[in-house]
C-alpha cells in the first residue's frame, strides 16, 4: 500500500486511453449524434412542411369543386333556358306553318269556287242557249228558215 | 479463526502481487522499483474493454435507430456531455473525452468490488500468485495517476490559457494585493490540494469497501449473506458515486483553470 512505479504503468495507461478516446471515440460518436438531431430537426419541418401543403391541397381542391359546381349550375341553366327557347321556337314554327296551310287551304277552295262558277256560268249559257234555240226555233217557221239560211249561205 | 490468523488473513488480502523492476522477479523489497502487476493488469484490462467497447459503438455508429448498446453509450456521453457544457465553457475537446473515460473506467474499476472477495485471489493462488487485488481504485497508485494527470491538466491550462494574468491572479486573488504573501500560499495550497483531494477520497471510499467486505468474509458462513448483501447494495451507490464524483471535481478544476477570477 505504498506509492511505487505502477503510478507511472496507470498514469501511460490513462493517457493512451484518454487519447484514444478524444482521437478515435468522442468525435464519431458526437457527430452521429448531431446527424441524428439533425436528421430529427428534419423530419419535423418535413412534417410542418407537409402539414401546410395539404392545407393548401385541401383548399385548392375544395375551391376546384365550387367552381366545378359552379359551372355545372350554369350549363345547366344554359340548358334550360336553350331548350324553353327551342320549345318556344317550335312552337312558334308550328303556329307559322298551321297559319299557312290554312292560307293555302283557303285560297285552294277560293279556285276551286271560281272554277266552279266558271263551269256553271257557261253551263247556263249553253242552257241559255239551248233554250232560245227551243224557243227560237218554235217561232221560227220553216220558211223563214229556208230564208235565213240563204241570207246566211249570201253572206258567206 | 484465532486473532493470528484473523490478522494474517486481512494481511493476505492487502498484499499486492508486485514486480521487482530491478530485478523482473516477482516478489517484494523493491522501494519505488515495484510494479503492482495486479492493479496493472486489471486497469489495463478494464481499459482494453472500456476502448474496445467504446470503439466498436463509434464505428458501428447509427444514426438512425440506434441498438441497445449504442443506446448505453449515448446515454453516457450526452449525459458527460451536459454535465461538461453546464460548468465548463471553454473550447478544449479534451475535457469531455477525459470526463466520460475518467467516469467509466472509475465506475467499473469500482464495480470489480463486487465480485467476491476471496473468488479473484483463490483464482490466481491456481496460477501460481500468492497475491492478488482486485480492484485498482483500492491502489493509491491508481487514484494519483489519474489524479496527477488531472493536476497536470490544471496548470497546463492555468498557464495556457491564463497567461501573464496568472501571475497577477496569484498575487492579488482573494485578498487584496497587499497581502501577496498570504495570496501565493493560499493559492499553492488550494492548487496542491487537488490532486489529493481527488485521489484520496476515491482510494478511501474504496479500500474502507474493500476491507469491510473481507471483514464480512470472515464472519462465520452462516451470518455473510446479510450483512454482505446489505453492504453491496449500500456499495453500489459509494461505486457509481465515487466515480461521479471523481468525473464533476474534475470538470469543476478545469473550468477553474479556465475562468480568471
Amino acid at each position: 500500500m505504498e506509492i511505487n512505479a505502477t503510478l507511472f504503468g496507470q498514469l501511460i495507461t490513462f493517457a493512451i486511453l484518454v487519447w484514444f478516446t478524444m482521437r478515435y471515440i468522442w468525435p464519431p460518436i458526437t457527430k452521429g449524434l448531431h446527424l441524428r438531431a439533425q436528421k430529427i430537426a428534419e423530419g419535423l419541418a418535413a412534417t410542418d412542411r407537409a402539414k401546410t401543403e395539404l392545407e393548401h391541397a385541401t383548399h385548392k381542391a375544395l375551391s376546384l369543386i365550387n367552381e366545378a359546381k359552379r359551372d355545372a349550375a350554369h350549363i345547366m341553366e344554359t340548358a334550360h333556358k336553350r331548350s324553353v327557347q327551342t320549345i318556344e321556337e317550335a312552337k312558334q314554327a308550328a303556329h307559322d306553318e298551321g297559319q299557312r296551310l290554312i292560307e293555302r287551304a283557303k285560297s285552294e277552295i277560293e279556285r276551286e269556287v271560281h272554277l266552279a262558277k266558271d263551269v256553271m256560268r257557261q253551263q247556263l249559257v249553253a242552257l241559255s242557249v239551248k233554250g232560245a234555240e227551243i224557243i227560237i226555233r218554235k217561232q221560227l217557221k220553216e220558211t223563214d228558215q229556208a230564208a235565213l239560211l240563204d241570207e246566211l249561205v249570201n253572206e258567206i | 479463526m484465532t486473532p493470528a490468523q484473523n490478522s494474517s488473513y486481512i494481511q493476505h488480502h492487502l498484499e499486492h502481487l508486485q514486480l521487482n523492476l530491478s530485478t523482473w522477479h516477482i516478489g517484494t523489497g523493491g522501494g519505488f522499483w515495484m510494479l503492482n502487476l495486479d492493479t496493472f493488469i486489471v486497469g489495463l484490462i478494464t481499459a482494453l474493454l472500456i476502448g474496445g467497447v467504446l470503439r466498436y459503438v463509434a464505428v458501428h455508429m447509427q444514426t438512425g435507430v440506434p441498438g441497445r448498446l449504442q443506446n448505453v453509450v449515448e446515454v453516457a456521453i450526452e449525459f458527460i456531455q451536459g454535465s461538461v457544457s453546464e460548468s465548463y465553457h471553454g473550447k478544449s475537446q479534451l475535457i469531455a473525452p477525459l470526463s466520460l473515460i475518467i467516469f467509466l473506467w472509475i465506475f467499473l474499476m469500482n464495480t470489480l468490488d463486487l465480485i467476491p472477495v476471496d473468488l479473484v485471489p483463490m483464482v490466481a493462488q491456481l496460477f501460481g500468485a500468492e497475491h492478488f487485488k482486485v480492484v485498482p481504485t483500492a491502489d493509491p497508485n491508481m487514484t494519483f495517476a489519474m489524479s496527477i494527470s488531472v493536476f497536470i491538466l490544471i496548470l497546463f491550462y492555468n498557464v495556457t490559457i491564463k497567461g501573464w494574468y496568472l501571475g497577477k491572479e496569484i498575487l492579488v486573488a482573494p485578498f487584496g494585493p497587499y497581502l501577496f504573501p498570504l495570496n501565493i500560499l493560499f493559492r499553492l495550497l488550494e492548487e496542491m490540494v487537488k490532486p489529493f483531494s481527488l485521489a484520496l477520497r476515491l482510494f478511501g471510499n474504496m479500500f474502507a469497501g474493500e476491507l469491510i467486505f473481507v471483514l464480512i468474509a470472515m464472519l462465520p458462513w452462516w451470518s455473510q449473506a446479510l450483512p454482505g448483501g446489505i453492504w453491496a447494495i449500500f456499495h453500489i451507490l459509494i461505486i457509481t458515486i465515487q466515480a461521479f464524483i471523481f468525473m464533476m471535481l474534475t470538470i469543476a478544476y478545469l473550468s477553474m483553470a479556465h475562468d480568471k477570477h
